[in-house]
């Protein structure tokens, strides 16, 4: 029997059924996406033998190896800054009591992240065309920065919120100065959540096609927007491939938090 | 012993208090300055173009201010739209949420914690997946000689999904129910089960224990999950995009096409505004309801 | 003097923490400062310590004045209510954490963190993490981590708060022993009045920010000066009197005597601790240095190594009497009439 308190056999039965069922709604479609991007056939719905020619058909297309290595680039940039800057606001609101423009700055804060993707888009294509930048690869990284700051923030200061204020102030007390007290003791253990809100960052960023649909200039497509774009113009196994691709990064990057978010258990008490 | 307090009419620790003060804002004051100038300033131009004119390349004019855009939201094509997206985001949310939690309820009942942490970790897979990439594999199952499709036709129940409002609405049932699961999986995980337990001490059935019991307990995860579904169906994009035709046009899609073929800036920053609103309201809403059930 | 406060106050906001105290503690003092949750002692700990700044007032230690120095300049450490170990050191770093802070040279470190683990009997424990020992362990690296810095005041958060009763009392006469060694001062925070009386030199009871009565153990328990620190300290019987003469008052219909130079007429409280009263059968004569007042059993609470009557005097007031268990010792029931009765001197006469 693998149930706690509350439910009765039969319900728990009917449960696990619905359970499956949810399970296989989630899984077959990606597995069998997964499975057509090794097939030989142009079809995407027809087995036609193993093969891996759709992959090595990706690596000689050469517009999309510039969208992977833009989305690189934009990733890493805009997870490096929003990391940074929204580590530091989450100690300004999680660890100073008072300061100027603070409940401000608690709502704006928030705000990039109930806001629907468009309506991002939307505001920052008008904001860049308004002062007069070009649209280019320096745009969208400015827009991931300005969404993945506050999900950094976010992160960052449900970790701090958890670590006892009490360590920081026996660091104090043991003749530490404020900066020695921060990375001998506070640095260390909010790490888990600084990598934690990084890993999110760069998966959001890797994510984003509304936004950086927008934004985007010539040339400068990112990986998800350049896939969007064969979507829409024809299917073939060869999205399938790159499709698979994404998924494994996207496997990776989860694996990563959780391997972070264990050791966030072991090192809070 | 010398005494301080004369020098310090207003207390000793002000002086402190102030360094404090302004070191709290120098952390934050580079997040601040950047959010003020690549999303509070943004907002504020989708505010004033809204109600600007239109030139002869869709860029708004700064002059002849006008409801003019706000009048259009009104016209039968662009209320359709409107409120085909409200009624599908609602919907989703809807059915997110009665699939989501008995199956969110399974996770956190098993009984062993090795288990519930594998089940876990297959629900953050598709989570963290991406989107684009789950949205096309229904594209593909919906399409001619897919696997869906296919199905459809054997059992006789439908012809063809894709590019119908159907589709749509599949797509957005499948992008988003991981969204309703993990918050009402993480209250229902932390919820004090002994609660139920005296519950049906007290004579409930194991039903009426659910109803009076778990459910209120697990209303955090509700609201959570509700505005994590209901606020991204609102503003869909690549979803009605891949999945839709001409005739499911949804809000997200529309303001996009402002700045592209349809050239309208002026409209879209109207449109945008109105996503804006029906989201504050629907998560305001929401909370204001919870808070009074509660 | 090795820690001065003169007119300190603290204020958050509006609310008013700790309110114009003063105290003097003396070198080499264990001084406890004992109040009920919000009186104000954990404010005036962590201003000692520098972890807040006083509104007002000001702090010396060893005749420096700190009011608004920073805790890592000052000569003090800390035993934090949490223990605020560090979970991602070990218990050798945790302890020479402080020193490494001063730039102490390793060679020495070592020594003195060894030094200081072997001193809190931890020997063997140097390379365990914080979350691999048990809470009486946790408090002992707590206890090494600050007194290996040598601080000349030792200020302790209710350090033994978290342990259950067993080990705490195990680890009160350790702290003692431990005091004794290292001869500093301890300035110790509680809320537990056992705790308190069992290990100070003296006592500072505080409440609502104010401080009440600062005294050895003997004099705040014996001579009380107010009904919250009789109350708060032990248990006390409370009764209303009247004086008639000197030296004498009226407790319902009987005249006792009592302690006291307030003028006849007077409305006053006498104050009877319970074990200092004693049942008889109601003839039974009492001693000549002794009051006598009647009444009849109300309960009877066994309590193992004593028993406990509740006596319910004429006037309706009820007296808690606690009597040792002893074999001689006669047991009284429910409904017997009895008297009761305790020394003259036994009895507190308190003006409020």
């Amino acid at each position: 029997m693998s149930r706690r308190a509350g439910t009765s056999k039969n319900a728990d039965r009917v449960l696990s059924l619905h359970g499956l069922v949810v399970f296989a709604f989630l899984y077959v479609p990606i597995g069998l996406l997964v499975f057509f991007s090794f097939s030989d056939s142009a079809s995407l719905n027809v087995w036609g033998g193993w093969s891996l020619r759709w992959y090595r058909r990706m690596f000689d297309n050469g517009p999309l190896l510039t969208s992977i290595r833009n989305s690189v680039v934009v990733a890493l940039v805009s997870t490096v800054v929003s990391t940074v800057l929204g580590t530091a606001a989450a100690i300004a609101l999680e660890r100073y009591r008072r300061w100027l423009g603070k409940r401000t700055f608690d709502a704006l804060l928030y705000l990039p992240v109930i806001i629907p993707d468009v309506t991002m888009g939307v505001m920052l294509l008008m904001w860049f065309t308004t002062i007069g930048w070009r649209l280019s690869l320096t745009t969208i990284i400015l827009s991931h920065i300005a969404f993945n700051i506050s999900f950094v923030a976010i992160v960052v200061r449900a970790r701090l919120a958890g670590l006892d204020p009490a360590l920081e102030e026996a660091a104090m007390d043991l003749y530490a100065d404020r900066w020695r007290a921060f990375r001998r003791v506070t640095l260390p253990l909010i790490a888990p959540g600084i990598a934690g809100g990084a890993l999110l960052a760069l998966t959001l960023s890797l994510d984003d096609v509304v936004i950086t649909s927008l934004v985007q200039g010539p040339g400068s497509t990112t990986l998800p927007v350049f896939v969007f774009g064969l979507i829409k113009r024809q299917v073939t196994p060869e999205i399938n491939a790159v499709s698979t691709v994404m998924l494994v990064a996207s496997i990776v990057l989860v694996f990563g938090s959780l391997a972070f978010q264990r050791r966030k258990s072991d090192s809070v008490q | 012993m010398t005494r301080l307090t004369e020098s310090h009419p207003e207390g000793l620790e002000r002086g402190h208090e102030r360094a404090e003060a302004r070191r709290g804002f120098l952390h934050a004051l580079p997040a601040y300055l950047y959010l003020v100038v690549f999303f509070a300033l943004p907002l504020v131009i989708v505010f004033v173009f809204s109600f600007a004119s239109r030139s002869r390349t869709g860029k708004p004019v700064l002059a002849d201010w006008n409801l003019e855009s706000y009048q259009r939201l009104f016209e039968p094509v662009v209320a359709q739209i409107i409120l085909r997206s409200l009624w599908l985001a609602v919907l989703n949310t809807v059915l997110c949420l009665l699939i989501g939690y008995p199956f969110a309820y399974w996770l956190a009942t098993r009984r062993s914690a090795a288990r519930r942490a594998v089940l876990l970790v297959l629900v953050l897979i598709p989570f963290w997946s991406n989107f684009l990439v789950r949205t096309y594999a229904w594209r593909v199952l919906l399409g001619e000689h897919g696997f869906v499709t296919e199905v459809g036709r054997a059992l006789g129940l439908w012809d063809k999904l894709l590019f119908t409002q159907p589709a749509v609405f599949l797509g957005l049932l499948y992008g988003y129910l991981p969204f309703m699961v993990l918050p009402l999986y993480a209250a229902l995980e932390r919820m004090d089960w002994s609660l139920v337990e005296a519950a049906r001490d007290l004579y409930a059935s194991g039903l009426t224990a659910f109803r009076r019991v778990t459910l209120p307990l697990s209303k955090p995860g509700i609201i959570a999950g509700s505005i994590l579904v209901f606020v991204p169906s609102l503003g869909a994009y690549v979803t009605p995009d891949i999945l839709g035709g001409a005739k499911t046009t949804l809000i997200g899609n529309y303001v996009v096409r402002q700045f592209g073929a349809a050239r309208n800036w002026p409209f879209g920053a109207a449109l945008s505004f109105v996503i804006l609103v029906a989201m504050l309201v629907a998560t305001i809403v929401y909370f204001r309801t919870e808070a009074r059930t509660l | 003097m090795s820690v001065g406060l003169h007119q300190v106050t603290k204020r958050f906001g509006d609310v008013v923490a700790v309110d114009r105290i003063d105290l003097e503690i003396a070198d080499g003092e264990f001084f406890s400062l004992l109040g009920p949750s919000g009186c104000g002692k954990t404010t005036t700990l962590r201003m000692i310590a520098g972890l807040e700044f006083p509104t007002e007032g000001s702090i010396t230690i060893f005749g420096e004045e700190v009011a608004l120095v920073p805790p890592n300049h000052r000569p003090v450490n800390t035993v934090f209510q949490s223990y605020a170990l560090f979970p991602h050191m070990t218990v050798a770093e945790n302890v020479a954490f402080g020193l490494e802070m001063r730039k102490v040279p390793r060679e020495e470190v070592r020594r003195r963190v060894a030094d200081a683990i072997d001193l809190v009997r931890l020997t063997g424990m140097a390379d365990r993490k914080p979350d691999q020992l048990s809470g009486g362990q946790q408090q002992r690296v707590a206890l090494a981590r600050a007194l290996v810095n040598r601080p000349k005041v030792l200020l302790l958060d209710e350090p033994l708060g978290a342990l259950d009763l067993k080990l705490r009392q195990a680890m009160q006469i350790e702290l003692k022993d431990i005091q004794r060694e290292v001869g500093i001062t301890f300035v110790y925070v509680t809320h537990d009045q056992e705790e308190a009386l069992t290990m100070s030199d003296r006592i500072c009871v505080m409440n609502e920010g104010r401080v009440l009565q600062v005294g050895t153990p003997e004099e705040i328990y014996e001579r009380p000066t107010s009904r919250f620190v009789a109350d708060f300290i032990g248990e006390t019987n409370f009764l209303d009197a009247v004086v008639t003469g000197p030296g004498r008052v009226r407790i319902g219909d009987t005249e006792v005597r009592v302690a006291t130079d307030a003028a006849a007429g007077t409305r006053l409280t006498v104050m009877l601790r319970p074990e200092k009263l004693q049942i008889h059968a109601p003839d039974e004569p009492v001693a000549e240095d002794r009051n006598r007042l009647e009444g009849r059993i109300r309960h009877r609470l066994y309590y193992g190594d004593a028993l406990e009557y509740e006596v319910e005097l004429p006037s309706g007031e009820v007296l808690d009497v606690r009597m040792e268990n002893v074999p001689s010792h006669r047991r009284w029931g429910p409904g017997e009439e009895v008297a009761v009765s305790f020394r003259h001197d036994a009895a507190d006469a308190l003006t409020e």
